[in-house]
């Protein structure tokens, strides 16, 4: 139906200015964007929005060397000696374990750890709205916290400046990544990314499957060594014979120490079902003299602990990476490739955007003066489609987001340039009614609108 | 699913269309103020027992006036279950798991999880729901993992069918 109309409407507009509609059309099917082009955490994104790694990924391309080259110095120099002296099951295992500490290490790295979206600006005004009751008079509230209760355990929700909600419980705000991570247990600078409550099985496995790794490599390597001194020739021949062995040996040595360490606190923690952020803070530990120290999560047995932790159900990705950003996508070729959420999406936002026009078109007039907000994860879009002619009347509301662009861009126009830095100054007041009260707040918000997402207060209903 | 989309986006707009005719036609201040209003209400999360899914089915005031408090209950109510239904901890999921790790996770490329299966559940269930209760009294039910799992976001919009001077 929404095709149908959209030509019904062609030839009338066509009448008016064929050109600009053409343009309309081209550039609505060029400027699709996915919603990992304008997400507002520090991570980076490949394969088109499938593969997501922290910004600062410096230290996986060292792990994976690491692993790579011991494990191809292994099969190279070890191997066919083992072989022959002992059995072909050696490369066999190493294989096996090899590719799977390597898949386990991309998974971990490549998956989302649990990253909450932010909260939109309306749900971000109603929370303010619910908390902020008397209006303080200074330009930052003091930090926030809500108690609840979880089997009868007090737990303090802390509410997160940035994401702009209350974060839920074991929920921690990753500042390397600069998002909330759904049980976030730590940032891992080998693996290149948070581990939260998506990864941590892969996280688990990646340092389960290393140490069983290292600790046969060394042994292979150690028993080749030991084999060669055997017939014959002194260690230090041995040695010579095969240098390859003594850079395995000296790799493994150190890493054994460590993931071994590692493994065996994770273990731990997968047991008892704590977080490495909640161990480190002590959270549950001091509280109660009874046994697991009072965790309100842990199920009080390691059996039920460690599935649920480990094999329990996989939670979807909350960000959803490759959905379609709410556009005019009405038109027929990419509707056929949009997922079921993003359709959902836009069929939302088309029917709000022409309230959100209306709305804007009111305050526009208003005396304020002010320019009216606009979503800015479509304002890049809507400057260059906002070259198309404004659109008649009688255009219907499917492409009444085209309209809202239409409308934002004649309604932007008369304000200069600098119109985009003063909306969301005035949005961001607006947001908090604390904050007109405050003198220093235009460079308090220039300085909160450095740090933080695009995102606009949406001016709560009167 | 896309023709139920484009008859629920057209119902919308048969009215909102109908709004706008007017409104741009004669260029009235007075017209243009009036529709422009539409509240959000947010269902926020229950976390009383732990980590899991659950929204809080207290019955929020402003939709007093539009709909039945039974009938929000029951819609909550259901998407809970619904949720606890993903996310629950038995023989299958722990089957699926250990699968998974056996496979070192490379079966969910091309198997759909049960969390998703579920999810595509809820997604049917919320439009159906949208369709029958909440469209005609003038709501719209948004799916929670649109909004990160954090909130039912209830939009009410104003009843401008029922003849004017609300």
């Amino acid at each position: 139906m929404k095709n149908c109309e959209y030509q019904q409407i062609d030839p009338r507009a066509l009448s008016v200015s064929p050109s600009s509609v053409q343009n309309h059309t081209e550039k609505k099917v060029q400027r699709l964007r996915r919603k990992w082009e304008v997400f507002p955490g520090k991570n980076r994104f490949f394969c088109d929005g499938r593969i997501i790694l922290a910004r600062q990924s410096g230290i996986l391309p060292v792990t994976l060397g690491l692993i790579v080259v011991t494990c191809g110095l292994f099969f190279a120099f070890d191997c066919p000696f083992l072989v022959t002296h002992l059995t072909v099951f050696i490369p066999v295992i190493g294989g096996v374990l090899s590719l799977f500490v390597v898949t386990s290490l991309l998974r971990t790295s490549f998956t989302d750890p649990g990253i909450l979206p932010r909260a939109t600006p309306d749900e971000a005004a109603d929370i303010e709205k619910q908390i902020d009751n008397s209006g303080s008079s200074t330009y930052r509230p003091p930090p926030r916290t809500k108690e609840i209760l979880i089997n009868q355990q007090v737990v303090k929700l802390k509410y997160c400046f940035t994401c702009k909600m209350f974060r839920p419980p074991r929920t921690s705000h990753c500042s390397l990544c600069d998002n909330c991570v759904e049980r976030f247990d730590h940032h891992c600078p080998w693996v290149g990314n948070c581990v939260g409550k998506r990864n941590y099985r892969f996280f688990y496995s990646f340092i389960i499957s290393l140490s069983f790794l290292t600790s046969f490599i060394f042994g292979c390597v150690v028993t080749h060594i030991t084999l060669r001194s055997q017939d014959g020739k002194s260690l230090i021949q041995a040695i010579q014979e095969s240098p390859a062995s003594v850079v395995e040996l000296v790799i493994c040595f150190f890493s054994i120490w460590s993931i071994l360490g590692l493994s065996g606190f994770h273990t731990y923690l997968v047991a008892s079902n704590l977080t490495t952020n909640e161990d480190i803070k002590g959270s549950w530990s001091s509280k109660r003299c009874t046994e697991e120290s009072g965790n309100p999560y842990s199920y009080n047995n390691i059996m039920t602990n460690c599935c649920v932790t480990l094999c329990g159900p996989m939670p979807p990705s909350l960000i959803d990476r490759r959905g379609f950003l709410p556009l005019v996508a009405a038109s027929p070729a990419t509707e056929t490739e949009l997922p079921p959420f993003p359709v959902k999406n836009d069929t939302n936002m088309c029917t709000k955007s022409t309230k959100d026009v209306l709305e804007r078109l009111v305050r526009s007039l208003d005396s304020r003066g002010r320019c009216p907000p606009g979503a800015p994860k479509t304002t890049p879009v809507a400057v260059e489609i906002s070259a198309a002619a404004t659109p008649p009347a009688e255009r219907s509301p499917p492409t009444g987001c085209s309209r809202q662009h239409a409308g934002r861009h004649t309604a932007a126009a008369p304000c200069p340039p600098f119109a985009r830095g003063r909306e969301r100054r005035d949005s961001f007041q607006s947001s908090n009614p604390a904050f007109r009260l405050a003198s220093p707040s235009p460079s308090l918000s220039r300085t909160f609108i450095l740090g933080e997402a695009p995102d606009v207060g949406f001016i709560p209903p009167p | 699913g896309r023709s139920f989309n484009a008859s629920l986006l057209s119902s919308f707009n048969i009215g909102i269309t109908g709004l706008c005719f007017k409104k741009v036609k004669t260029h009235s201040l007075q017209d243009l103020r009036q529709p422009a209003v539409s509240s959000k209400v947010f269902v926020q999360r229950d976390y009383n027992s732990g980590t899991i899914s659950k929204f809080q089915t207290k019955f929020p005031s402003e939709l007093e006036s539009r709909l039945d408090k039974q009938q929000f209950e029951e819609t909550i109510q259901t998407l809970n279950n619904l949720y606890a239904e993903a996310e629950k901890l038995g023989g299958k999921s722990y089957l699926e798991g250990c699968l998974a790790c056996l496979t070192a996770y490379t079966i969910f490329l091309c198997m759909e999880t049960h969390y998703e299966k579920v999810l595509k559940k809820i997604s049917r269930y919320i439009k159906d729901q949208n369709e029958k209760i909440y469209a005609p009294r003038g709501l719209l039910l948004t799916d929670p993992i649109e909004r990160g799992l954090r909130v039912v976001e209830i939009t009410i919009f104003e009843d401008r069918s029922i003849g004017s001077g609300r």
